[in-house]
């Protein structure tokens, strides 16, 4: 009995360890990023190697704002952050309430086309996109270009249907009989109690969109007045000549707070989405 | 029935079609124009020659006749696939074996598990950026592989250079993604009944022997799903290899190039808009197979 309690004892110290291990895995980047960005460029490869160096640069975090246009692309981020996903949260939950609640015509062969293309890569028809997005509507170069793209997914469709599913129709039939009209039955009764699938909707859309890369790099490029984040950052620190490791860092840094402060808020529905989106396939 | 009444019945019937429509084409309009019409348009593509500004040529086949005489594209269809063999079974088990860690009643559970989603959270632009500073000639890694290990100076590897490019990608990848995986497993763990694992234990079976018997074959719904979501993932990987390998100009070379890079370049550098859009075939053809075989699967787990 004795030997059995001590094994389980080794056992949990062995869970311990490889917890502790795993997670120094995940979090070292990090707290290295945080230490190179108070650094200066000699520093950050300097061995012995220092956690925080004697003289911290703070002045790092100030030197990026006039090093690049830093305000601006943030701006910019998040103009397209919140504008992507408020219209994807309006325009997905509305259309996913006529799939799940009314019956109408063509209804099977018109989801049929939204699932059909959540299989199909971005990546597969990016080009002819980006052909009719420049030569169509000359939006190359221009931020509406991205909303244009992210704004109107399937995926979201798709998530806040299967959700709509979940609500007993009862509810709309009564609130029918009553009177009140479809969309008085969207705002007053589904949008409430929709606010999981939401926020789980929210979170995913703020967090691709504020660190979406290929999408900005193909319709942004010539236009440096309305890059994001991410190009801006890319574009004026990683080159092969450029050097400036720690005020990459630091506007790096910078970068992350957004969505680290976002997925902390709702990591809660963000855990809960990918879970069902596991089980449910 | 009159026909003042039946009258009355279609139009009713017509206004319920068009809330019901109403509420679809906000979303709907958009997704067509800037989903749908675009899908059509690139399986015509890949069919022709076009540079944007010249008519249009009908090539018929001769995109993908070129395509597999092509090095450059033979490169990156194979690199994508190393990327795939590699990374596929090296995420499964490292988010398995941390879902199962975290499935135990450990303390700061949820602290965990925020780490290990960090990564995921974080931009590539970010977190690739800092991963080439730890993996580069002079820095932290080849340092501790020269202080430690004593490996000797001029045998120091160039992690994102050559042959060893395609390990880089892995390695980053599963750092990346594990923590997402990690979350499915764990919701796979919560659906299997402890009862099983007490009757095992009655039975006195090993902490490996209940994994063999029933945490393994339990999990195999989730398993194909996971292995299905990372290979077409895998897929379709761009950020990490132009973010990792690239120059200047985001190009990569032969042994870093993979197959939406080649997209990219064909149509965005090259302007070969016809010849992009037959390797975006390839790739859609690539994640159709995938596609086809989980639909078959997932009818086969909800049968039995």
């Amino acid at each position: 009995m004795k030997s059995a309690k001590k094994k389980a004892i080794v056992g949990k110290i062995c869970v311990y360890i490889i917890l502790i291990l795993i997670s120094l895995l995940m979090i070292i980047p990090f707290l290295w990023m945080l230490s190179a960005s108070i650094k200066t460029d000699k520093e950050v490869f300097q061995i012995p190697f220092v956690w925080i160096p004697e003289n911290p640069r703070w002045d790092n975090y100030i030197r990026i704002w006039t090093k690049m246009p830093f305000l601006k692309y943030i701006g910019n981020t998040a103009l397209l952050t919140v504008v992507v996903t408020f219209l994807q949260l309006l325009t997905s939950s509305f259309a996913a309430y006529s799939f799940a609640k009314l019956e109408f015509k063509h209804k099977n062969a018109l989801f049929l086309a939204y699932i059909a293309t959540i299989a199909m890569p971005w990546q597969v028809y990016m080009v002819p996109q980006f052909i009719m997005m420049s030569n169509v509507f000359h939006l190359n170069g221009k931020l509406m270009a991205m909303v244009c793209l992210q704004a109107f997914s399937a995926f979201g469709v798709f998530m806040m249907r299967q959700f709509y599913m979940g609500i007993p129709d009862e509810l709309c039939e009564a609130a029918r009989i009553d009177g009140m009209s479809e969309y008085k039955i969207y705002t007053n009764i589904m949008l409430p109690l929709s606010k999981p699938a939401l926020s789980t909707l929210t979170i995913f859309t703020f967090v691709a969109t504020w660190n979406d890369y290929l999408g900005p790099l193909i319709y942004l490029t010539p236009n440096k007045s309305n890059w994001t984040i991410q190009l801006g950052i890319k574009n004026t620190f990683i080159g092969q000549y450029s050097s400036e490791y720690g005020l990459l860092m630091a506007a790096s840094v910078v970068s992350l707070i957004p969505v680290l402060i976002v997925f902390l808020a709702l990591q809660k529905y963000f855990v809960e989405g990918i879970a069902n989106t596991g089980i449910k396939g | 029935m009159s026909k003042a009444e039946g009258r009355k019945k279609m139009s009713k019937e017509t206004r319920r079609t068009l809330v019901a429509y109403s509420f679809i084409a906000p979303n709907f309009i958009g997704f067509a124009v800037f989903t749908l019409i675009p899908v059509v348009f690139a399986f015509i593509l890949a069919f022709t020659q076009w540079d944007g500004s010249n008519p249009i040529q009908w090539v018929g086949l001769g995109n993908f006749i070129k395509l597999f005489q092509d090095t450059f594209f033979l490169s990156a269809l194979k690199n994508t696939i190393i990327y795939c063999i590699g990374t596929v079974p090296l995420t499964m088990i490292a988010s398995l074996a941390l879902a199962i860690v975290l499935n135990q009643k450990v303390r700061c559970r949820g602290l965990f598990r925020t780490i290990s989603f960090f990564p995921y959270v974080a931009s590539l632009v970010a977190v690739t950026a800092v991963w080439k500073m730890l993996f580069s000639k002079t820095g932290p890694v080849n340092a501790i592989l020269y202080y430690v290990f004593h490996v000797p100076n001029n045998e120091l590897p160039q992690w994102f250079v050559g042959g060893l490019v395609m390990v880089s990608y892995i390695l980053f990848s599963v750092w990346k993604y594990m923590g997402y995986y990690m979350v499915i497993y764990l919701a796979g763990l919560q659906g299997i009944s402890g009862e099983m694992y007490e009757a095992a234990s009655l039975d006195g079976a090993n902490t490996w022997q209940k994994f063999r018997s029933i945490t393994w074959p339990q999990l195999r719904p989730t398993t194909f799903f996971v292995v299905v979501m990372l290979t077409i993932n895998c897929f379709k990987v761009f950020d990490i290899a132009t973010l990792l390998a690239g120059g200047d100009n985001n190009t990569l070379t032969p042994s870093s190039t993979v197959l939406v890079h080649y997209i990219y370049q064909q149509a965005f550098v090259n302007w070969e808009f016809g010849y992009s859009s037959a390797v975006a075939m390839v790739l859609f053809v690539l994640v159709l197979i995938v596609t086809i075989i989980q639909f078959r699967g997932e009818a086969r787990f909800s049968n039995s």
